[in-house]
């Protein structure tokens, strides 16, 4: 077993450890930091649900060793609404186009999405669905969620019903 | 007027209100298993057996046992000190002897051997690797197909039959009405294994408390479910068990039952006593979760002269693994098979099978073949028969004139409205218009298809099994006048917390945000079976009403009395109580909550204190939601990838709580559903080997595969209080019939599609091009065989029938003659490339109007297969360089000559011509 020190940043926080070469960023933000907002859905990379942002990018934490963060900006879920409780965009187009069911796999799909949608120019729906197709989500069929890209990206209102 | 709708009254039921759950969800902030951590809690792994099927020699821990951060590691020899009996959902025992871990033999790969516990989890999973177990293998069974053929994989049991019902041998009377039918359809149909997949795997934190007192997290269906099974299991009288899920990531069935691993976990802590983790990783999930839908089926359907049924018969086996949460020949299929149709007479023979695979567990839908099997044959039917596929159901579905009545399997139906879900789903889809867009489409050599299916499915079903109770709501209007409600609920992801605050504020009077939902804890709340059979709106929103509008006429008694006013003058709306005609008596919830709970000298005489009503609701036996769905996809010629380009649900769940909800429940189910079709498909080798392990090589659907769903309600309201019916399953019930019809409506020029699931690109390019994909994938397929002059299979010569069913005029398609020997052999080949001739040698043989062949250039040689039909040959083949396209040949043999083109994607066409070597 090895020990490295690291010292990274956490949605603003400033954090100091010596860890395991082999802890994932993933487990590091969730057991050691308490960012449980942090999911782990496959450890395989597939399954997008534990992405958050490294460095302004948009990374799955169970590929990335936490050693590999030293240095780091990094921001969870947890960073997204502001002090005050308002949510952020993408959490709110969410939460306007019943984008979540079971919730599991929504931190990492908000963290995607928070990064196109924050960058200098943002992303247009078909970038933004085609960064969804790295998410899965087993609930929703995804109707919510490209319905809340349409809203953020401008391209649709929000909620389309079916007929009565 | 005081009724609940009246002037000012807030209506929720039917809003698309905001969902409660979200506020949390969506800031990282929900509480799932793995986010629960008790002080002194451990962590668990297991060490799993790498074969199929094995005696186990020895098990070795010694090694596990020294290494660093290891506190035990437990063998079925130890975790025995407490005899746990593991029970199916419908608290049964199991069939076979069936251990927590594996202890003298091993009958699945992942079947768990040894538990692991230690400081984390990196230390108990190096610890797993170092359990020493030798194995003496054994040969598994795998398929449905082995396990007929082989003797009992289980010491315990006779054969490998895990459960059987129905008729053994034909019955006379039904086979005599089969073969007196004008017209019979016959198929096998085969479904693949599915793994449920919730984004959350299953997970339990186990804190015993002393030897009195037990507090399970764990991610599951319904808390009281687990509570009452693990007490069940563990057979501890005096022990106290309160089970806590708050957040659950998903489950589809899978998380019913705590299973080995679950109680493994929970004996352990008691052997013990300590705290422990156990959460299951993916690669354990895709293996060692019990698992879905391997199925097959054989169906017989004969009609009258005018396409009405006549009688059906079905021979049905499910592959149950080796340990299956209670052995099922899952007789359901059969029950709902003809429900929601007018058919005569049916038999059945029904089996489930053990085999040396992961167990079956539930699967939203878990009856859902039924409606594959039918809904498909209906349309072969229709196109054998030349009968429209709307006309064919039309003709056959119980109609709202024919009910009351009772299926066929001799359950009684009162209020089905399938007929009327397809009718209000032609109302919203113009069929003309797009028989008219295919008819032109397939000119140009697209290929578009229209996709019917209906089905009924029965929801909130209650008091017929003993899981399946009814649920109790308890309301309580606080003194401060906010209103708790604690329900047996329970959220999966289904936004139980929304829908039952909204009925609740509804019924009550008081605004929806004023209404606090509590589920996901056995200690509140009261005993109902959470999510399970579509039943939590129908049975949970029953309780809701009831429990509100109790409570309601209470505060409308206290009111009155303290406003000296009637009962019935007295509204609350809003949270606020008014007597008609009295504006000055106007009174906030609060005012008279404090007086209901602390001043009981100002109640009506004989009206206790406090404003709470605890209610338990029992349903109608069962409440059936209908619907019809079409959908409409592409297939891609070249590539056999099917695109959905539009799919309309039209559904009848009755009153709708939430509208957004009702279609988030049907889209999640219809995407499992495209899953099923088009994707997923959990496969082990011929040794019992997972190959599909991770979400690389188990495709679940992405944003791309899914369109965006369109909804028809219908909302006729069902007999269950406020009138609701499920919605939970449908999708996943009725999406693979809809869809596969749609493909195969699409291919009818070529043929047949096969019906074994699923229908990846290669199966339908085979479709395509003629040439089938392997003799099994032959034999699969009755209809393929000769000799079956009753039902007659198209074939690509034939469009005729497919023509029929497209509505459009035949097109005239001269009958292709076999090329033989004027093609079989070797050319040369010059193609005019834009950089000068290429030579090339070009080799063909020819079977009928297959053919086959290779072709050589300097850059190296690639194999081909296309067609002959006369001297035209066709064939596509893929190069990479100089750069990836796919080359198309059309070429005409005249003679020892042959000339024609090369078509290369954005490239054009090349001449090429050519002569016999």
């Amino acid at each position: 077993m090895s020990e490295h020190p690291i010292a990274l940043t956490i949605n603003g926080q400033a954090y100091t450890g010596r860890i395991e070469g082999r802890l994932t960023l993933a487990d590091y933000l969730r057991v050691n930091a308490g960012y449980t907002g942090v999911h782990v859905g496959c450890e395989q990379g597939v399954c997008g649900a534990c992405t958050v942002i490294v460095d302004g990018r948009a990374v799955r934490s169970c590929l990335m060793l936490a050693v590999q963060a030293d240095g780091s900006e990094v921001r969870t879920v947890e960073s997204l609404a502001a002090p005050d409780g308002t949510l952020h965009p993408v959490q709110q187009a969410m939460r306007d186009n019943f984008g979540l069911q079971c919730g599991f796999c929504t931190p990492g799909i908000l963290m995607t999405m928070a990064v196109l949608h924050d960058r200098k120019e943002p992303a247009g729906e078909d970038e933004m669905i085609a960064a969804m197709s790295g998410h899965i989500c087993r609930c929703t069929g995804y109707q919510g969620i490209r319905r809340a890209i349409r809203q953020l990206t401008g391209s649709a209102e929000p909620a389309q019903e079916g007929a009565h | 007027m005081n009724a609940p709708g009246g002037i000012g009254a807030a209506r929720y039921i039917g809003e698309r209100m905001p969902r409660k759950e979200d506020g949390r969800l969506l800031t990282g902030r929900g509480t799932y298993v793995d986010d629960v951590v008790v002080p002194g809690m451990l962590h668990v792994a297991f060490a799993r057996s790498p074969m199929a099927r094995g005696r186990i020699v020895s098990i070795d821990t010694t090694m596990a046992k020294a290494m660093p951060g290891v506190h035990a590691v437990l063998t079925e020899a130890d975790l025995a000190r407490i005899p746990v009996t593991l029970l199916s959902f419908f608290m049964m025992p199991m069939e076979v002897e069936t251990t927590l871990l594996a202890r003298d033999r091993v009958a699945y790969v992942g079947d768990p051997v040894a538990l692991i516990v230690a400081t984390d989890r990196y230390l108990a999973e190096d610890a797993a690797g170092a359990v020493m177990v030798e194995y003496d293998e054994e040969t598994p069974v795998v398929t449905i197909a082995d396990a007929r053929a082989a003797p009992p994989i289980h010491p315990d049991a006779a054969s490998n039959v895990a459960a059987t019902m129905g008729e053994d041998e034909p019955n006379p009377d039904l086979e005599r009405a089969l073969r007196g039918a004008a017209h019979v359809v016959e198929r096998t149909l085969t479904h693949q294994r599915i793994s449920q997949s919730p984004m959350e795997t299953r997970g339990v934190v186990s804190a015993p408390q002393g030897d009195e007192e037990l507090t399970l997290y764990i991610t599951c269906q319904s808390p009281s479910v687990i509570a009452r099974s693990v007490a069940l299991s563990l057979g501890m009288p005096d022990l106290s068990i309160r089970v806590i899920a708050k957040d659950v990531g998903g489950s589809f069935g899978l998380k019913n039952t705590p299973w080995r691993e679950e109680l493994a976990v929970i004996a352990a802590s008691l052997i013990l006593q300590r705290p422990l983790k156990w959460i299951e990783d993916r690669l354990e999930n895709l293996i060692s979760a019990n698992q879905a839908r391997e199925q097959e089926m054989t169906l017989r359907i004969g009609f009258d002269a005018e396409g009405k049924l006549v009688a059906s018969h079905c021979d049905y086996g499910i592959n149950n693994g080796a340990y299956p949460q209670g052995a099922d020949a899952n007789v359901a299929v059969h029950a709902f098979l003809w429900a929601a149709y007018k058919m005569p007479a049916y038999g059945f023979l029904t089996r489930g099978w053990y085999t040396n695979t992961v167990g079956l567990a539930a699967y939203r839908g878990p009856w859902a073949m039924e409606s594959y099997g039918r809904e498909v044959l209906l349309d072969i039917a229709a196109r054998e028969m030349g009968i429209d596929p709307i006309e064919i159901r039309r003709k056959n579905l119980v109609t709202r004139a024919d009910q009351p009545c009772m299926t066929a399997f001799g359950m009684p139906l009162e209020d089905i409205t399938p007929a009327d879900c397809l009718e209000k789903l032609l109302r919203h889809f113009d069929v003309g218009a797009f028989r008219a867009e295919q008819a032109e489409a397939r000119k140009a050599g697209r290929y578009l298809g229209l996709g019917f299916a209906v089905y009924i499915e029965p929801t909130g079903t209650a008091g017929s099994m003993p899981v399946m109770t009814g649920e109790t709501v308890s309301v309580r209007i606080e003194p401060n006048g906010k209103v708790q409600a604690m329900l047996g609920t329970h959220s999966q992801g289904h936004g139980t917390a929304t829908t039952m605050a909204q009925v609740i504020a509804e019924e009550l009077g008081v605004r929806y945000e004023d209404v606090n939902v509590f589920e996901g804890d056995s200690s509140r709340g009261g005993y109902g079976p959470g999510a399970a059979g579509s039943r939590q709106g129908v049975i949970g929103g029953g309780a809701a009403v009831k429990a509100a509008s109790l409570l309601r006429d209470k505060v409308k008694q206290v009111a009155a009395h303290v406003l000296n006013a009637s009962p019935d003058a007295v509204t609350l709306e809003r949270g606020t109580i008014r007597v008609a005609g009295a504006e000055e008596m106007t009174r906030s919830l609060r005012e008279i909550a404090e007086i209901a709970y602390g001043e009981p000298a100002r109640l009506p005489h004989g009206v206790g204190t406090g404003l709470e009503v605890t209610y338990r609701y029992d349903p109608p036996p069962v409440t059936f939601t209908s619907a019809a769905h079409a959908a409409i996809v592409e297939v891609d010629g070249d590539t056999g990838f099917v695109k959905i380009k539009r799919w309309i649900s039209s559904e009848d769940c009755g009153v709708m709580i939430n509208p957004a909800v009702v279609e988030g429940q049907i889209a999640g189910g219809l995407a499992q559903a495209i899953g099923t079709v088009l994707l997923e498909e959990f496969h082990y080798d011929e040794r019992g080997n997972p190959t599909t392990a991770t979400y690389k090589d188990y495709l679940l659907p992405t944003i791309f595969d899914v369109p965006d769903f369109e909804y028809v309600h219908a909302n006729t309201p069902s007999q269950a209080a406020g009138g609701f019916r499920g919605v939970g399953e449908g999708g996943a019930i009725i999406g693979p019939p809809t869809l596969v019809n749609a493909i195969a409506d699409a291919l009818a020029p070529f043929g047949e599609i096969p019906l074994d699931l699923p229908l990846t690109p290669a199966k339908l390019l085979a479709v395509i091009t003629g040439k089938p994909l392997s003799p099994q994938h032959h034999a699969a397929h009755p209809a393929a065989a000769a000799g079956d002059a009753a039902a007659p299979a198209p074939t690509p010569d034939d469009p005729g029938i497919a023509a029929v069913l497209a509505g459009v005029e035949p097109e005239r398609i001269d009958p292709p003659t076999a090329a033989g020997a004027a093609v079989d052999g070797t050319w040369k080949l010059v193609m005019a490339t834009p950089m000068g001739p290429q030579e090339m040698t070009a080799r063909f043989a020819t079977d009928g109007t297959t053919l086959m062949g290779a072709l050589e250039s300097p850059e190296g040689s690639q194999e081909f297969a296309g067609t002959a039909e006369g001297p035209n040959l066709r064939w596509e083949m893929k190069v990479t360089k100089p750069m990836p396209v796919t080359l198309k040949y059309d070429l005409t043999v005249t003679g020892d000559t042959l000339a024609g083109k090369c078509k290369m994607g954005m490239f054009g066409s090349a001449k090429v011509s050519g002569e016999r070597a």
